[in-house]
């Protein structure tokens, strides 16, 4: 079970490795984004510092999904994923593996970029390791979820718009639940119940989503 | 030993085929003939538990493909109009983990060895993408020359390889139906391989 867990996070690992653009645009994305708020809504620090955090959770948000794509695709167009079907080896672990490895590509790079992001729009410190906590929380999650609707659309015209759509309202309460970490902290409240709905969420997600993304790889490819 | 029963399939609206009966016993290869579209990549995806029959059985030494999943998958080597190469990965590194991805281990030499024989020593270290759309297919069917597995299902095999290598292929399919192996295979050329070749063809 955990050879083929090896084998294909280390496997996605080593093709971004030599196809690095495709992870990179995310990333930029992800900056630009951000650095446009100072620059559309306002530059003083106390309405950046109101809306840091969810400008920060929603740029996050919209670069997962722009990568979420791509999760499939290649081993769609090139036949991988019939072999991936076929493989004695459980569908669902291999869709998990990906998942992994994606986030270690994609999430994991915004979660490092999150503090700095955090200073551009005059975050404090507490805040900024309040919010960094819940991306590292948040987006493993965003990826599994965005891994049903990346599998269902596989292969149809127009997908991306079609997961955005699909998808987007999913990620609904994880947004709330991570910004919500950093306002009810700054009202003295705690920040423990968001905490734990947030890997409540990631523990399901881990157990549910990649049977899920099986079952709809299989169909999308009948 | 495969069976087809009563086996129905539609594309959409058309009617592929219908009421279509066949059994495949060890050391046995069916060469599956037809006009194109007249469902032979169906039938093989079928076969394979990709696509779901219409109606009608796939059995598997008497139990059906769908209720078997993991132990008839294990038993299965599919190799269809994609060879599921990565233009990134090494022709090595592409055959290392189409292998491993079929839950079989295979040694540095192993490997090698069957690239060898199939025409890639030579190229064994460059990337998939520097290669010709023969060479390609080479790679993916490389792995036929490594497999435990009893069925195999090609779906033209031959596209786009040199005559040598085809030669090469026919030996190895022919050395697998005599070790008790079963090959469904379409192709519009001519099957010239030693052993038991049964034909079937699919009338659009």
């Amino acid at each position: 079970m955990f050879s083929v867990i090896n084998l294909m996070v280390r496997r996605d690992i080593l093709l971004a490795m030599r196809r690095p653009q495709d992870v990179m645009t995310s990333l930029f994305f992800f900056i630009i984004v951000v650095s446009l708020f100072p620059l559309g809504v306002s530059p003083e620090m106390e309405i950046l510092r109101t809306i840091g955090p969810g400008v920060i959770w929603v740029a996050a948000l919209l670069a997962t999904m722009l990568s979420l794509g791509r999760l499939f695709s290649a081993d769609h167009q090139d036949g991988t994923l019939e072999q991936m079907i076929l493989s004695p080896q459980p569908l669902a672990l291999m869709v998990l593996s990906k998942c992994v490895a994606h986030w270690l590509l994609t999430g994991i790079p915004l979660v490092i970029l999150t503090p700095l992001l955090g200073l551009l729009l005059g975050l404090a410190g507490d805040e900024i390791q309040t919010l960094t906590l819940t991306l590292l929380l948040g987006t493993p999650v965003l990826i599994l979820i965005g891994s049903i609707g990346a599998a269902l659309t596989l292969g149809v015209r127009g997908g991306g718009v079609l997961l955005s759509l699909l998808i987007l309202p999913l990620f609904v309460p994880v947004l709330i639940f991570g910004t919500g970490a950093v306002s009810s902290m700054n009202a003295g409240m705690g920040v423990e119940a968001h905490f734990s709905l947030l890997g409540a969420f990631l523990v399901l997600s881990l157990l549910l989503t990649p049977w899920a993304s099986a079952a709809a790889l299989k169909i999308s490819m009948e | 030993m495969l069976q087809i029963l009563d086996l129905e399939c539609v594309r959409g609206d058309l009617l592929l085929f219908s009421g279509l009966n066949f059994a495949l016993e060890s050391g046995e290869l069916l060469h599956v003939k037809g006009a194109n579209g007249s469902g032979k990549t169906t039938l093989l995806r079928t076969v394979c538990g990709l696509s779901h029959p219409e109606s009608g059985k796939v059995l598997w030494q008497g139990e059906s493909i769908w209720k078997q999943g993991e132990s008839y998958r294990d038993e299965l080597t599919y190799i269809g109009h994609l060879n599921g190469v990565k233009d990134e990965l090494t022709v090595l590194e592409n055959l290392r983990i189409a292998t491993m991805l079929s839950g079989e281990q295979h040694s540095e030499d192993q490997l090698i060895d069957a690239l060898v024989k199939i025409g890639l020593g030579e190229r064994i270290d460059l990337p998939a993408k520097m290669l010709s759309q023969g060479q390609r297919r080479r790679v993916s069917l490389a792995r036929l020359l490594l497999t435990k597995s009893t069925l195999w299902i090609l779906d033209e095999p031959y596209t786009a390889l040199d005559v040598s290598v085809i030669a090469t292929l026919q030996q190895v399919i022919a050395q697998h139906l005599q070790c008790g192996g079963m090959v469904l295979l379409t192709t519009h050329q001519d099957v010239d391989i030693e052993g038991v070749v049964k034909q079937l063809t699919l009338s659009a």
